[in-house]
């Protein structure tokens, strides 16, 4: 009980915190708001747009889950077919090295193209192209450190690879399929806002913060920013929320 | 023949980088039903592949593997297995775990008679109380008895134990050895086990094996006739301290050391 209430208290004490330093630094320094706006200013920045941040946040938000979705479908299919076959693996990771260090940023323009006012399209497909690949690493390496015994004591009874495989390589692999998947939430909020910045369609928090920027409405550019870190926070804990149902027997400290 | 476990002649190497790496040579050993067999050898001979073969997860190159008068083709379901490592599903409780092999071999069998099954062997062995339990919250010892339990849920002939106890502490080991007695009354098998601790091999072998170094072959056959449960003062007997003698030169022998000692 005490620690549900420390849980909430302690951070939510450290960001008001950090409210009061931010709008004292301002205040103290006289900074204009081009420069820096307090948290003073974007509050009603916030307000006076509000029902814009609910409808393109909403945007931005389903957008990221539904790439965060196909990353998870497809990058554990890739880490199912590398985990499992050397050949594989052999043959996949370079590829995947390869396309990951590409700077997803080059690559909007090209899907821009590609997929012309595809827009709801184009920004999953980028969302779900820059997480995949930390999902597909995870779930490769879980499968294929996989100790050869956990396998033996099911195939020594005749079970089938496919058995072994949903009783006891899935299962075991779930904490590093989460940890991947907290790295990949992230990741993929990253590419959704990336689009919204860099391709001019009128969608989400990233237009938002783009029409705020050529209207120089500073305090609003950073209301945009506040928002995007709630969301990130809120997307997050979701995720450690699904961590703590599916792998919490992972976690030795909880009991 | 009337032997539960036949391997003839068993000859297998493994294809390495450097070539073939021949790991058993020409090796013959016979456990008639419901014996146990302890196999002691050097360490890197071929002990794990040997307990590979007769579980069906390899096959040799030349010879042959029979349980229960048939060639082993493929893994049977009549097999159990149990490791240095007890390999416990963390995910699961400690009578999930032990149910595990039930649902392959008896996938049918009802969830509540399999419990049963597994709470019946889990007492057996002293692990009442700790049923809801995950395996991170039990000692070495501990795991290993549940380990033991989930070998032998699903009945098997025959019982491959490679080093089960190699890794518990002196007390927890001799602790294990008379389970591994008791279970034996209660739940007729037929047994190989691998070890490294002679002592192991006399308390429990009614049999002992030792194989030469790599590529491993049958070197020395000890019978140690006495059946029914040993107490743990039968190591103490004149009679065992001399097998003891004798299996600590075999293995010597094995590898390769004798000619240094005699000098
Ligand atoms: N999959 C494999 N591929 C190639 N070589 C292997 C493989 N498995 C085992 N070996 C080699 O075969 C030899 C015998 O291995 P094995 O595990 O059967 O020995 P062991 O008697 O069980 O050893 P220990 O007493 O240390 O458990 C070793 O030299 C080992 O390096
Ligand atoms: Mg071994």
């Amino acid at each position: 009980m005490q620690g549900n209430v420390q849980k909430i208290f302690v951070p939510l004490t450290a960001i008001v915190v950090l409210l009061i330093l931010w709008e004292a630094l301002v205040w103290f320094m006289g900074w204009p708001t081009f420069k820096m706006a307090a948290p003073s200013d974007i509050w009603p920045a916030f307000l006076r747009f509000q029902p814009m941040f609910w409808e393109y946040g909403w945007q931005t938000l389903w957008r990221t889950v539904a790439g965060l979705g196909l990353a998870v479908l497809f990058g554990t299919l890739i880490g199912m077919i590398m985990g499992l076959s050397r050949i594989m693996n052999d043959a996949l990771y370079p590829l995947l090295v390869g396309f990951n260090a590409i700077p997803k940023a080059t690559v909007v323009p090209v899907v821009a193209l590609m997929f012309v006012g595809q827009h709801d399209f184009n920004t999953i497909l980028i969302a779900f192209l820059i997480s995949f690949f930390p999902i597909a690493v995870s779930v490769a390496i879980g499968l294929s450190t996989l100790e050869p015994e956990y396998r033996d004591i099911l195939r020594s009874l005749g079970a089938s690879r496919f058995t072994v495989f949903w009783k006891i390589a899935l299962p075991k692999t779930l904490p590093e399929f989460f940890g991947a998947l907290k790295v990949a939430v992230t990741l993929a909020f990253i590419g959704t806002n990336l689009v919204e910045i860099i391709t001019p369609h009128g969608r989400g928090l990233g237009h938002l913060f783009q029409s705020a920027q050529i209207n120089s409405d500073f305090p609003l550019m950073f209301a945009v920013l506040i928002a995007l870190a709630a969301l990130g926070i809120i997307l997050y804990y979701i995720v450690v929320a699904l961590e703590r149902i599916f792998a919490g027997w992972a976690d030795r400290t909880a009991t | 023949m009337g032997n539960l476990i036949e391997i003839k002649g068993v000859t297998h190497a493994y294809q390495t980088k450097a070539g073939p790496l021949p790991v058993l040579d020409n090796l013959n050993i016979g456990v008639p039903e419901g014996s146990f067999c302890a196999v002691v050898g050097p360490s890197g001979c071929g002990k794990s592949t040997l307990t590979r073969l007769i579980a069906g997860l390899m096959f040799p190159d030349q010879g042959e593997v029979w349980l229960h008068g048939e060639l082993v083709k493929s893994p049977r379901k009549t097999v159990g297995m149990a490791f240095q490592n007890p390999v416990l599903l963390e995910w699961r409780t400690i009578l999930q775990n032990v149910i595990l092999p039930l649902e392959i071999v008896a996938p049918s069998m009802p969830k509540r008679q399999k419990e049963e099954r597994a709470r019946e062997l889990l007492s057996l062995v002293g692990l009442d109380g700790f049923e809801n339990k995950r395996p991170s919250e039990l000692s070495g010892g501990m795991r290993q008895r549940a380990s033991l339990c989930r070998s032998i849920v699903h009945k098997p002939d025959v019982l491959i134990l490679d080093e089960p106890f190699g890794a518990l502490d002196a007390f927890t080991r001799e602790d294990l050895w008379q389970t591994m007695h008791e279970l034996r009354v209660k739940e007729p098998f037929t047994a190989m086990l691998i070890t490294h601790d002679l002592r192991e091999s006399v308390y429990l072998g009614d049999q002992v094996v030792v194989l030469s170094g790599r590529p491993a072959t049958t070197q020395y056959i000890m019978d140690i006739p006495m059946p029914g449960p040993r107490p743990l003062d039968m190591l103490y007997t004149p009679d065992s301290v001399e097998k003891l003698a004798v299996l600590r030169k075999q293995i010597q022998i094995a590898q390769g050391r004798t000619d240094a000692e005699a000098a």
